[in-house]
């Protein structure tokens, strides 16, 4: 694996760990794994044009994203059951689209070469959401607490509410070279679902989840490539680890 | 903090409005598909006084408090009077208690939010009497009375002229009701804040309402607590007996 490769898996964890962070706060947990399914229809369109995979998965994310939100409005229930339905069926078409070698590739990751464009588009939007998420950290904490509170307080709910989805949408699309439609949702979820248990107010949280969404991608891709491994399933191995590990303290990591 | 719900009109758009009432609402309804809420509610809640919202469950109280900050949809017209800024203390939050999030974060967030410094985080917990070592808790290991008192901080961390409360003592045990009363009945004389909120406890609303609205899904009525809150009346709105205490002091 060359400086770039690692450079830029390095970049995808620090957004997953981020975005996760505030899913597994806001209970999106399980919104993770569905919506990544809806990325495989995307990459049998994109192999069939002849173009880079990532991008007609970032189309389908978005869309995604968007239905996400339009059903959100409803009832709790409501949007389960719609990203249940939509998500599931969007797996099912895109692996008649998707088939043979490329198909295990979309499901799981791969190795293949990332061309410029690719490098340039991962790098660009992972920092965009790092950035999205350092900044509005606060609204989102505040919209977090209570949508109610957030209008009385000027924050636009709706909108910030569908960047966040977007946001959440484009880590997905980012992990998929490494960890694939059926894992990228664990990257996203284990290791903040870690921090959750070990830290003790935000900041910790925010760092823990991302300290330890990079040790799982990067000590995740040595052990894979050390093992002859596709990386994606050693990736989640070891969030999976750190998790268990992190349920043996039963103190928080807290200075008395 | 500025408020900016769609359908919201301050003073500024429409001259007809009292400069003595900081809301006035006409011909409001709220319906979800064929269930109506209420219809046709209007009323006015002068600067610096209190309305008491009461009724039974499922009458709506915290969907007019919801429709009055603009998160619901309604008929009707909803004025606030210029410049007005709303501290809203929500009754139930859809939040997990376990996350690591303390009063300290939840504090410093609703001040970057309102563009304040961070040393009013100090002053608004001097002022509603949380010490600094719970403040610095996750929100899970606080008693309900330190939980409600961190809402009402957050809702004062704007400096809001109006604070709409809704059932601010619930889960609370009596002692920490009282001080929670007491609490805001201090800071709207101090800071001469508009209070809107809602109560089961029909005393409390006695003791402390200028003026009370109730709901009920037949009726709704408005005046002062010696007129609304008599035996004849609570029946209609309550549907049964309801006794309750009345403090002369």
């Amino acid at each position: 694996m060359n400086t770039e490769t690692l450079l830029l898996s390095i970049a995808m964890a620090i957004a997953a760990g981020l975005v996760g962070a505030f899913a597994v706060m806001r209970r999106m947990s399980l919104a993770a794994d569905p919506l990544s399914h809806v990325a495989l229809p995307g990459i049998g369109i994109a192999l069939a044009l002849h173009i880079a995979p990532v991008f007609g998965a970032v189309a389908m994310l978005v869309l995604g994203a968007l239905i996400v939100w339009g059903v959100e409005e409803k009832s709790r229930a409501t949007t389960e059951s719609v990203i249940g339905v939509v998500f599931s069926a969007a797996l099912a078409i895109g692996s008649i689209m998707t088939t043979g070698e490329n198909l295990i590739e979309a499901l799981f990751g791969g190795a293949g070469t990332i061309s410029w464009p690719e490098k340039v588009f991962g790098l660009a939007t992972a920092s965009a959401i790092v950035a999205f998420i350092v900044i509005h950290r606060n609204s989102l904490i505040v919209m977090m607490v209570s949508p109610d509170v957030a209008r009385t307080a000027g924050i636009n709910v709706r909108r910030l509410d569908l960047l966040y989805l977007e946001a959440f949408a484009l880590t997905i699309a980012l992990g998929l070279r490494y960890l694939g439609v059926l894992l990228m949702g664990a990257l996203i979820i284990i290791p903040p679902t870690t921090a959750k248990r070990l830290a003790y107010d935000l900041a910790s949280m925010l760092w823990i989840s991302v300290v330890l969404s990079v040790i799982s991608t990067t000590l995740g891709t040595g052990i894979a490539v050390r093992l002859h491994r596709e990386a994606g399933p050693v990736i989640v191995l070891v969030a999976t680890a750190l998790f268990l590990l992190g349920l043996l303290p039963r103190r928080r990591w807290k200075h008395e | 903090m500025r408020f900016n719900a769609d359908r919201m009109e301050t003073a500024t758009a429409t001259k007809l409005m009292s400069a003595e009432n900081a809301l006035e609402t006409s011909h409001l309804s709220v319906r979800f598909g064929d269930n109506r809420v209420f219809t046709d509610l209007s009323f006015s809640v002068a600067k610096g006084s209190s309305l008491g919202i009461i009724g039974p469950n499922g009458a709506g109280k915290t969907v007019l408090l919801r429709a009055l900050i603009g998160s619901l949809p309604f008929k009707g017209t909803v004025r606030w009077s210029a410049g007005v800024r709303i501290g809203y203390v929500p009754q139930k939050l859809d939040l997990e208690r376990d996350i690591p999030i303390t009063g300290v974060d939840f504090l410093r967030a609703r001040t970057a939010v309102a563009h304040k410094s961070i040393t009013d985080i100090s002053s608004v917990e001097a002022l509603v009497g949380i010490p600094r070592q719970v403040a610095q808790q996750t929100i899970g290991t606080m008693s309900g009375g330190q939980f409600q008192r961190l809402l009402i901080a957050f809702a004062l961390v704007g400096d809001p002229s109006v604070l709409l409360l809704d059932e601010p003592t619930a889960g609370v045990d009596e002692p920490g009701q009282e001080r929670l009363n007491e609490l805001v009945r201090r800071l709207q004389k101090d800071r001469g804040l508009t209070v809107l909120f809602i109560s089961h406890d029909l005393s409390v609303v006695y003791r402390f309402a200028d003026n009370v609205l109730c709901l009920s899904r037949t009726q709704t009525c408005f005046g002062r607590p010696r007129q609304i809150l008599t035996p004849d009346l609570l029946r209609e709105i309550y549907g049964g007996e309801v006794s309750y205490h009345v403090h002369e002091h």
